[in-house]
Order: C-alpha cells, then structure tokens, then sequence
C-alpha cells in the first residue's frame, strides 16, 4: 500500500488538519482530489491513518474499526474491489436508547450492521471467514451513523477513507450471541424511522457473509502493518441502505435473532 | 361490465394462457373496467381450467410490497387462484417452454391445518391454522403483452401467476420469526438479493389475513390443506436457459429451482 503513496508529508498533514476540522466542526469540505486529483486510495489511508495518530494522542481511545462500501452495488459505484475501512474510538460510540445530537454532525446517515466482539487477536495477509469466526466471541447489533464531510455527496474513494470511511458515530446494543449459533447469511433486518419502515435486507447482503467483510478489513489492516487486538468491536458493513436522519428522528432497527437497537436524533 | 363482457375477456385469457401467447391490456380496451370487474374476468379465466381438469389448491397475494403498489398504481394487495398444474417441487427443473415472460419472486408459503373464514381474521388466527411454512418460488408470467399492466389487467390475468416451487423444509411459525426472518436469494451460486419478511405487509401473516378477510367478505373461505403464497420478499429475478435459482429463509431452509429451455415471448 505504501508503494502508491503520491502525497508528501506535508501534504498529508494539511489533509489531516482539514479533515480534523471538518470532522470536528462539523462543516462541509470539497473533496480532497479537487486539489489533490492523483491522490490514491494509499494516500486516502496515510491521511486516515495520521487522523488516528492524532485522536489517540488528544486521548481517544480505538476500540475498533468499520468496513464500508460492502455491497456488490456500492463496489461497482465506486470501481473497487474490496470493501473501504475506517477506526472507531470510544468519543464515536453512543449508548442505546439515547438522545444523539447531530449539531456536530453534517448530513447523518443510519444503516443497520451486524458488528463482531473478538476474543483473540486477528491478523493478516490471508484471514479467512473461518479465522475471523475463531476468534470471536459475541456478534451484536448495531446501527452506524455515517456523516460523509464533503459538500453535496460529491466524493471519491480515496477522498472517503481519508475522511475516515464516513465514520460518525455508533450505537451497538440488542442482544450478544455466539456467532456459531446463528446463520449470518441470512438474518433478516429492517430499518424503521418513526414507525415506518424504511430499509430492509439479509445479512448476506455484506459480501454474501459478513465474516467475508471481517476478513477482508484483516487483511485490509495488514498492509499498513496493523492487526485487531483481542476485544476489538468490529462493524461489518451496511446491510441497508443508508437513511438520512434529522432532529425529531426516531430510529429502530430490529434483526432476527439479535434484538434491536433504538436511538433518537435531537439538536 | 355486463357479464357477456366479463366471460369474453375471461375466455380471452384462457385461450391465451392455453396457446402461450399474449393479448393486449384490457384497460386500454376498456377504459372503466374495474377492479371488481377484473376479478369477476379472473373467476372466468380460473373457472375454464378447472373445467378442463385442474383443482384449485390455494390462493396467492400479491401486490405486497410499496414499489410494486406505486408501480400498478393500488394501495392494498391482489390475490389470485393457485391451480393443480401450478406445483413443482424443490429440485425440479421448469421448462420454459411451458411460460410466456417468467420472473421469479422468492416467498414463503403458509399451509393451512385449519380453514379460516374471514371477515375478522387477524394475523394470530393465521399462525394457528398454519400447518407449517415453506421456502417458496412463485414464477410469475403475463399473458399481458410485454407486462404492460395495471392492477385491473394484472388482476383479471389471475394475478400474473404462472407456477409455483415449494422448499421440502417445514416450518413452525410458532419457533420461527417470520417478521424478521431473513431472504437471501441466489442466481448461479452468486447473490442476487437480499431481504425480510416484513417486506410484506410488515409480516407475511398480515398478508394472508388480509387475504382471508378480502375472501371472506366474499364468502370464499380458506381450506385447510391450502397453499397461501404470502408475497414476494425479493426483486423480480430473471430467469434463462440454464439458470439455476436458491431462496434461502433465515432460520427455515431454502428452495431450489432450475429452468430450461425458452419462453414463449
């Protein structure tokens, strides 16, 4: 991934800090390539991977990290091939049942995912469904709130993941399970905002088997010499579409087998 | 439309279904046909098979799902007559010689143990006369020229149902969430869609409820040992010569259904 670096140093942090403002403020930026127009999905990670740097140093904590672009369709929309990434920390989680402001949000969107708890560590090149069901001890629900930064949905990929594959905020809850007691193919889900349904899918819909997108980000995460640590919460990918959401906004999402999970948007 | 009318376009449709090919809608030969006048044409149509030797053995709905209701332009479902000659089972291979412009629905399929008389039913009296559920194809054709439909057209061509495949795994609803249970749909061994049981109705047992109590009023009551196809969970899949479909119910099992050769149109 290194190989297809193009951007500087320099021109990395000035990203960084434009993405840090972004993200922090809460206000809307072109995207990256307008200025930058041969950055690569390699440059888009060192701005992503600096960004991390700079949380962890501001006293965030990683928890964990995120697939995205997991779907057949959004692949194709964007011309890749293996889904984006993107970390979590403990600042981007929210309980369930809570009051989420989206005054420090830009244009919120929901999607429903089946997120993974592990108990050993996980590393790349060459992690397999089967690994990533070793090591983990619980699956659960979760909803992720995504908040791409750039101005009118108008990005790119390598814009995306330096903007931290949309990463906002997420509320996990519902029920753990084992992973093994359970069909993570075909877990059906549906999205409801204020009592009416709005989204709907199978857990197949990520990759054919959410596990597939775990491994995937594994071996996402050994190029840039980074592996999950045991206890990593790991979200695997929008089932549903993503819904756009505003203050006054009741969310639930309801899976077999898991149980729900319920937010509600305010000021 | 004066009954003359109604046994001429019944009759219509027959032939067509009979010869394979299709005929031109009939909103746009009848502009003020209604949709009780389409499913008195739908008894006509039905009624001609099962003088020529078919049974009926169960009703379909259809219409279920908000695209499909905004597309044919109603705000409730439609039913139509599932006939002997209907049935495959899992595995089977339907000649497509036998169909005119198929599409194929993933569904689940309720079995009754108990008949169910409507007005009044709700969704809780038709999980206690469910036998079981199943994993379902249903294949729906047109004898409509190029699916060129509204509700009126698609209602009086018996609900645009062609034929049907039922998975062997039975399920209980009572151990089975049909709400949320999942519905993965594959084409040749690759993902097709996805999607869940409250895509119908927000529950497939509100669907056949509705059904019942649409009969009901009509005084037609569910039997036991009927089939209900509650609606279709997925995107309209195309099929071919040699294409092979697997629906997957999370939780249930899956069904199975091969095709050959070439439709009609």
């Amino acid at each position: 991934m290194k190989a297809n670096l193009t951007l500087a140093r320099e021109d990395i942090v000035r990203l960084c800090e434009r993405v840090e403002g972004a993200q922090t403020r809460a206000y809307a930026i072109p995207k990256l390539t307008d200025e930058y127009p041969a950055m690569t999905i390699a440059d888009g990670y060192a701005v992503q991977s600096e960004l991390r740097r700079r949380f962890i140093a501001q006293g965030h904590r990683l928890v964990g990290w995120k697939a995205g672009l997991t779907s057949k369709a959004k692949m194709q929309q964007m011309g890749v091939d293996v889904p984006s990434i993107g970390f979590l920390t403990d600042r981007m989680a929210r309980p369930e049942n809570s009051a989420i402001s989206t005054c420090d949000l830009v244009h919120p969107r929901v999607e429903c995912e089946v997120a993974f708890v592990l108990k050993k560590e996980l590393r790349g090149p060459g992690c397999s469904r089967e690994d990533v069901l070793a090591a983990t001890d619980y699956v659960v629900p979760a909803v992720e709130i995504i908040d791409s930064r750039f101005s009118g949905f108008k990005f790119d990929l390598a814009s995306v993941v330096a903007d931290n594959g949309s990463s906002a905020r997420f509320v996990a809850g519902g029920r753990a399970r084992y992973a093994e007691e359970l069909d993570l193919r075909t877990l059906g889900v549906v999205l409801e905002k204020n009592g009416e349904m709005v989204a709907m899918g199978a857990s197949g819909a990520v990759l054919g088997h959410p596990t597939e997108a775990i491994a995937m980000l594994v071996n996402i995460l050994a190029e840039m010499d980074e592996h999950l640590p045991a206890g990593s919460f790991v979200m695997s990918g929008g089932i549903t579409e993503a819904v756009a959401v505003k203050p006054g906004d009741n969310v639930v999402a309801r899976f077999q087998e898991l149980g729900s999970v319920s937010m509600r948007f305010v000021e | 439309m004066d009954d003359n009318k109604i046994t001429q376009y019944g009759d219509e449709l027959y032939e067509a279904w009979l010869a394979r090919r299709t005929v031109p809608p009939l909103r746009e030969r009848e502009p003020d046909i209604t949709i009780e006048d389409a499913y008195r044409i739908q008894e006509r149509f039905v009624a001609r098979r099962v003088a020529a030797g078919e049974t009926i053995v169960g009703k379909k709905i259809g219409a279920t799902s908000k695209p499909v209701q905004d597309f044919l332009g109603v705000y409730q479902p439609d039913f139509g007559m599932l006939t002997s000659g209907m049935v495959y089972q899992e595995g089977d291979t339907i000649d497509l010689g036998t169909l005119i412009q198929p599409k194929a629905e993933a569904e689940l399929a309720f079995v009754l143990k108990q008949d169910l008389q409507g007005p009044g039913v709700t969704a809780m009296d038709v999980i206690r006369a469910t036998d079981y559920v199943l994993a379902c194809f249903e294949i729906v054709d047109s004898r409509v020229t190029d699916w060129n439909i509204k509700i009126q057209d698609t209602v009086a061509d018996n609900a645009s149902c062609g034929v049907y495949v039922l998975g062997r795994t039975k399920g209980d609803p009572r151990k089975l969430d049909i709400t949320l249970a999942g519905m993965l749909v594959e084409k040749n061994g690759e993902l097709f869609s996805t999607g869940v049981g409250a895509a119908v109705q927000g529950s497939p047992a509100n669907a056949v409820a509705w059904l019942a109590n649409t009969l009901g009023t009509l005084g037609i009551p569910f039997k036991a040992g009927e089939v209900i196809l509650s609606g279709s969970q997925s995107a309209l899949v195309p099929v071919a010569d040699g294409d092979e479909l697997v629906c997957t119910v999370g939780g249930l099992g899956s069904c199975r259904v091969k095709f050959s050769g070439r439709s009609a149109a």
